[in-house]
């Protein structure tokens, strides 16, 4: 009883033990947003690498067997280590923070969803150091490319995905039941800020699918050791039921590492526009209905694997509607920005990005799902266009919108404006630089993850890697003025945006590092 | 005491970084394990980090539990808290569900697509060029490719071994009903004895199930490389027996605790997870026995 008075009256634990052994929501959101920029940067080193190659035609630097790696590792760390669990970060800042809850409903299981990632990634790391070399299949892993022909390190990478798997799963339970659980009395599912709400349609998502990622990687283990013939069809299986497996859990995936963006843009936007969010009610329903269908469209993944004209046809349609409920959530940001009185801080700037760059990779995608023109776009830089046009100027900018946006209230201190811009502009042209010549050569047909290419595509790939490596080096300078505003930033305001609103604006700033161990009153705007 | 009415956030603990190295070490010793088995080379360091894992691994839960007992005990828990642990439990046994409804799928697509196309079936009827002689049926006896794949001599006889465990795995279900409802009437010596009877029935069908694998094994050719039928018979029984076994120990663990006279007619967390759990196994069960062994 002793140590439960001492936690409720006293700050943090000194020394390496208050990181290690923490229960606090606001420690751990720090501990995984700290692991995601890591992981970020390795990814990007592996990006780095990539486009190094691809700078001129021919073979210069790596070998083909390494630049699979590359490929391979790059994907699987930016979205298992440095996408997903800066997610997973803002949800423990914010989701307690902003329904007045005192932590997490479990933080002690909340330390331990955190703590398992790091010995992940070192598992799924040290395959680069083995004989063979790390997996070389793609982040997608299909048979036989992951069970006939992979490396010996493909074992190791199967457990690595298990650890990254019972991580998400626990720390969604977490999120999941602090808000259904631990909202301040009086605070219905309807009165919940629109980040709380896509982070509890994103852990559902991720209880539903994680699941089968670890059926799907426990198959490959069983095919590679065990004998089985799940992915043989000299056995009576057959390989493309991997890839019906594996997309259904990496299309909701995709929304997974997207959602909680949505619910960040939604956030900026009416602070800066200082109007409340257009349709909040349309808003909900939107990711609900896109939530449901991110269940039934995985196979427009695989248009050219030969489905039965009925599967081609119901995955087409299905995907497309996709495009209504998103439609719906561009028109609301839209129209909560009409005739709003604007700034355009650094947050504002990257969430305007957002919607911009997003709907871009939005359009890309219904182009893509027409199941006879994927024919042609399958497998080409049109694809890796896309995707990337979703996650790094979509996730990637959402979340950088994020720490600007409730740094001040973390750390306390007030970034640097003029370099926050700068930031922005050299991230956005970086961007943009990289990803949208992509368009036209995978138009063209040149194929993805190979590491040489016809001389044609030779221009526009000097410019995608120009432009990958201004973006990545960018990013030193968002670290730069990270450790700036925490070490000597002025000090904020407890309201550092005058247009924001919702409960984790309310307690003192810096946050202190327990709040509300009693329920906040709810005064109804 | 008044402070006690607001939500309990535990003090710093070492369980969760205990947890993750015992996580870490035990699947990276199996992995490890199973890697130089491949490359046939020494696995003794493999074998000392699995061990230790899973050494580490039930410590933690030991301790761990031991912790959360001790607090409710201490009547630190509000009703808030008591609800966090039900709503955590329901969740976790929903991707439980979903880890089996992954391989339930696989099941369907392969008796429903893959092996009819394997045979020519279809409006593709490409597959069946592979294996001309190849004839779908199911079960799947013949492999297409039965030198890779040697063939089933027989399969399980469903009304046999799996009739007697499907009755022994939902008659478990009704006692543990009623080791609940002894719990709820506070009758200690029934809550004992029917507790302990479900623990019973659970380990019987283990133990057929064991006798069947080796049957399966050493008499009908029917193996994990016997082709597809063998692969998701032995998956699905496979797993499921696994989450018996876990099943088992938890019900082990609540009778343990019943003798230590835990739990009360209104508080009993738990018992009530526990339970749940297993009524989960046993949904299970009895869409695996329609579709496994049955159809």
């Amino acid at each position: 009883m002793s140590a439960y008075a001492e936690t409720l009256h006293h700050g943090p634990a000194k020394g390496i033990s208050r990181w290690i052994l923490t229960t606090n929501h606001k420690d751990i959101g720090t501990l995984y947003l700290v692991f995601s920029l890591i992981m970020l940067f390795i990814g990007g080193t592996m990006a780095f690498v990539i486009r190094a190659e691809l700078f001129q035609p021919g073979l210069q630097l790596v070998m083909p067997e390494f630049f699979n790696q590359m490929t391979t590792m790059h994907g699987l760390i930016m979205i298992f280590g440095a996408v997903m669990p800066a997610f997973v970060g803002l949800a423990n800042w914010q989701v307690p923070l902003m329904i007045g809850a005192p932590d997490m409903a479990l933080p002690r299981l909340n330390n331990f969803s955190f703590w398992i990632l790091p010995f992940a990634f070192a598992m799924l790391l040290s395959t680069l150091f083995m004989p063979g070399g790390a997996p070389d299949f793609g982040w997608t892993f299909y048979a036989p490319l992951s069970t006939t022909y992979a490396p010996p390190s493909v074992t190791f990478f199967v457990f690595a995905i298990h650890m990254m798997g019972i991580s998400s799963i626990l720390g969604a339970i977490n999120v999941i039941v602090t808000i259904f659980n631990m909202r301040a009395p009086g605070m219905k599912m309807m009165d919940l800020p629109l980040f709380v709400w896509s982070w509890l349609i994103t852990a559902f998502l991720l209880i539903a699918v994680m699941p089968v990622l670890a059926a799907v990687v426990t198959m490959v283990l069983m095919d590679v050791h065990f004998g089985t013939s799940f992915f043989s069809a000299a056995g009576g299986g057959d390989p493309v039921l991997f890839q019906h497996v594996f997309w259904f859990f990496a299309h909701p995936e995709v929304y997974i590492m997207v959602l909680p963006a949505f619910g960040v843009i939604s956030e900026i936007i009416p602070t800066f526009a200082r109007k409340p969010l257009f349709g909040y009610r349309a808003m909900v329903l939107a990711t609900v209905a896109i939530a449901f269908l991110s269940f039934i469209v995985w196979a427009h993944h695989m248009f050219t694997v030969g489905m039965p004209l009925t599967g081609e046809l119901f995955f087409m349609y299905t995907t497309m509607l996709i495009a209504v409920p998103t439609g719906v959530k561009v028109f609301n940001w839209i129209s909560t920005m009409f005739r709003g009185a604007m700034t355009f801080e650094t947050p504002m700037l990257f969430a305007i990005a957002f919607i911009v760059l997003f709907t871009i990779g939005g359009l890309s995608g219904l182009m893509l799902a027409i199941a006879p023109a994927d024919f042609q776009y399958h497998d080409t830089y049109f694809v890796v266009a896309h995707f990337h046009y979703v996650l790094v100027p979509g996730s990637v900018f959402g979340i950088i919108a994020a720490v600007y946006y409730w740094l001040p209230k973390w750390s306390g201190k007030m970034y640097d404006e003029k370099l926050g811009q700068w930031h922005f502009w050299l991230s956005f042209i970086g961007v943009n630089l990289t990803f949208f010549p992509m368009h036209f050569v995978g138009l063209a047909g040149m194929p993805r993850r190979i590491p040489d290419y016809a001389l044609q595509f030779a221009d526009f790939n000097m410019l995608t890697s120009i432009g990958a490596f201004l973006f990545g080096t960018t990013q030193l300078l968002f670290v730069y003025i990270l450790i700036k505003t925490v070490r000597s930033g002025k000090a904020a305001d407890q309201l550092p945006w005058e247009g924001a609103r919702g409960l984790e604006w309310s307690v003192p700033t810096p946050a202190p590092y327990h709040t509300f161990t009693t329920p906040p009153e709810l005064n109804k705007e | 005491m008044a402070h006690h009415s607001a939500y309990y956030v535990p003090p710093q603990s070492h369980w969760p970084i205990i947890g993750a190295v015992g996580l870490f070490l035990t699947l990276g010793g199996a992995a490890a394990l199973i890697y130089s088995l491949q490359q046939e080379s020494g696995s003794l360091l493999a074998q000392i980090m699995l061990n230790s894992g899973a050494l580490i691994l039930a410590g933690m839960m030991i301790g761990w539990f031991a912790a959360v007992i001790a607090e409710s005990r201490q009547g630190l828990y509000s009703p808030q808290m008591d609800r966090s642990f039900r709503y955590g439990m329901s969740w976790f046994i929903f991707s439980e569900v979903m880890f089996f409804f992954a391989f339930f799928g696989v099941l369907f697509y392969i008796r429903v697509f893959a092996v009819p196309w394997l045979d020519g079936e279809g409006d593709k009827g490409l597959a069946s060029m592979l294996w001309p002689q190849f004839q779908a049926s199911w079960p799947l006896m013949q492999a297409p490719n039965p030198e890779q794949f040697p063939p089933i001599r027989e399969v399980i006889n469903p009304w046999h071994i799996p009739l007697i465990n499907t009755i022994l795995l939902v008659g478990s279900s009704f006692t543990l009903l009623a080791a609940h409802k002894a719990l709820k009437r506070e009758d200690r010596s029934k809550l004992k004895s029917w507790l302990g009877l479900t623990i019973v029935l659970g380990l019987t069908f283990l133990g057929l199930q064991i006798y069947e694998y080796i049957h399966a094994y050493t008499e009908l050719d029917l193996t994990l490389h016997s082709g597809i039928y063998g692969a998701t018979f032995f998956m699905l029984t496979g797993f499921h027996g696994a989450h018996v076994t876990i099943g088992s120990i938890i019900l082990l663990v609540l009778l343990l605790r019943v003798f230590q006279g835990h739990f009360t007619p209104d508080s009993h967390f738990a018992f009530e997870a526990g339970s749940w759990y297993w009524h989960f196994v046993d949904v299970v069960w009895i869409f695996l026995f329609t579709t496994v062994y049955l159809l």
